[in-house]
């Protein structure tokens, strides 16, 4: 399976790693060219700021959109999940905007206030959820699914075939999480 | 320090990576380097260029200025304190700066003693020339290491020299015995442990970044293909003609920096690059402080 991985900025080499143990082929996406031909693409962790402008400048905005909304198999994480929203709280930008919900940024505060805990995840059990700057889910349209929640806060949910999560799972060593995203762009793979 | 949260700090600067981190000293220079993509600003009250122009004594800046540039962006803030003055770092953690850089573009107040870094619960960034001096930050608690280049000076040879030679001594350490590591420890003056890490993984246990006379989108991409993860830039943008252009130029090099065809049309019109002074001409060498 060809997983491509944004790369624009950010952990995407952690994501990689994950994936290329697991045994998909990972390309490196940085301009509308790379999304040729992909089964599944991951967002990855880093300043969503940062990642949004390069979306724009770089062309993969409104192709990488289509792709997703037509239901290419989406893992994003932290930054990622920012980059889906339909919605950013405080703020009139959005970017890819195919996930509806309304996240907010920073939702936890500074580095201070970054954290790790052990939380169920539907479908996948118990996981190690690292928080680094971490934004959190505020709001879901009804047909979002919510797949954990840490303290009353909305921390990964599932729209179609987007996965949306707060937290890092490429700086975990469980693999549980890709694990069961590569198993959504097999499935979807047969459709072709 | 527990081991969770230096975790949880090396995974900030995990997020850093590919970005560009960008000195700044107001709140209107850091929304215009949140606006260009930075990844981080570096807030200080004098860019490393005017410290040198200006002598004297430099130290940590006034912890209501950095306030101020919290206050105006939402990517994480970084603050410079002097190395060894844990009393400046105390303080920068108390008003919740994301990382901390123990560095040698301000005046040192310990010759001896760096920072106990691992007694902080933010993260620490500190310079080094070779590996030897970004093992022993690390082995104090530095969850991040960039290169030091020579501050302030426009001039990319000093952040080249030591990118290089701490990649080259990281593929000796890859290539020796593992009987041999105990004196290649003791001669790199760092503990076994981390030598015997850098030996298995063929990396530093943590992120390095280029830092030190980066000034053109080519010498952001120079720096990226020589091995740095991402980019301090200081004195090169608000030095220069167009410092919002030349940000965001930098900015897409770093993304794109085996792309010399993009790098190439990032690099027109830019106007005036920073005056560099080389390092004949200057009589204050701070990568020399703190080793």
């Amino acid at each position: 399976m060809n997983i491509g991985v944004l790369a624009l900025q950010g952990a995407f080499i952690e994501h990689e790693r994950i994936l290329t143990k697991l045994g998909a082929v990972c390309t490196e996406v940085r301009q509308p060219s790379d999304l040729h031909g992909l089964d599944g693409i991951v967002l990855p962790g880093g300043e969503s700021t940062v990642q949004g402008q390069l979306l724009q400048k770089s062309g993969l905005l409104a192709p990488l959109r289509e792709l997703v909304t037509d239901g290419l198999p989406t893992l994003a994480t932290c930054a990622g999940l920012i980059l889906l929203a339909q919605k950013i709280r405080d703020s009139s930008v959005t970017h890819l905007g195919t996930l509806p919900v309304t996240v907010k940024r920073n939702a936890y505060g500074r580095q201070l206030s970054s954290f790790v805990t052990l939380e169920s995840v539907r479908g996948i059990g118990s996981y190690p959820m690292i928080f680094i700057r971490a934004p959190y889910v505020e709001r879901t349209a009804r047909n979002v699914e919510v797949l954990a929640e840490v303290n009353g806060n909305i921390v990964a949910v599932k729209y179609g075939n987007q996965i949306g999560l707060s937290f890092h799972p490429e700086l975990s060593e469980n693999l549980k999480i890709h694990e069961w995203f590569l198993s959504l762009c097999a499935k979807r793979e047969k459709y072709f | 320090m527990e081991q969770t949260q230096y975790e949880l700090n090396k995974g900030l600067a995990q997020m850093l990576k590919g970005g560009v981190i960008m000195d700044v000293t107001t709140p209107e220079q850091a929304k215009i380097a949140e606006e260009a993509g930075a990844c981080a600003v570096m807030a200080l009250e004098r860019i490393p260029a005017d410290i040198r122009a200006a002598g004297g004594v430099s130290r940590m800046s006034d912890p209501k200025m950095i306030r101020g540039i919290q206050e105006a962006v939402s990517i994480p803030v970084m603050a410079k304190c002097r190395i060894g003055h844990f009393v400046e770092a105390q303080i920068l953690q108390a008003i919740e700066i994301d990382y901390i850089d123990e560095s040698e573009v301000l005046s040192p107040a310990d010759d001896v003693y760096h920072i106990d870094k691992t007694a902080f619960q933010v993260p620490f960034v500190c310079g080094a020339r070779d590996l030897g001096e970004a093992l022993r930050r690390i082995s104090e608690g530095a969850a991040m290491i960039r290169t030091k280049g020579e501050p302030g000076t426009g001039d990319v040879v000093q952040a080249v020299r030591h990118m290089r030679k701490m990649n080259a001594q990281i593929r000796q350490l890859v290539s020796m015995k593992k009987d041999e590591l105990f004196e290649a420890a003791k001669q790199l003056q760092v503990p076994y442990e981390l030598a015997l890490y850098v030996h298995e993984k063929g990396k530093l246990p943590v992120v390095n970044f280029a830092a030190g006379g980066v000034a053109t989108p080519a010498d952001a991409a120079l720096m990226m293909q020589l091995g740095a993860e991402g980019v301090f830039v200081g004195s090169g943008i608000f030095k220069s003609g167009n410092p919002a252009k030349r940000a965001a130029a930098i900015v897409q090099a770093v993304t794109n920096y085996t792309d010399a065809a993009l790098i190439a049309r990032l690099s027109e019109d830019l106007g005036e690059a920073m005056v560099g002074i080389n390092p004949d001409e200057i009589k204050l060498i701070m990568e020399e402080r703190g080793l």
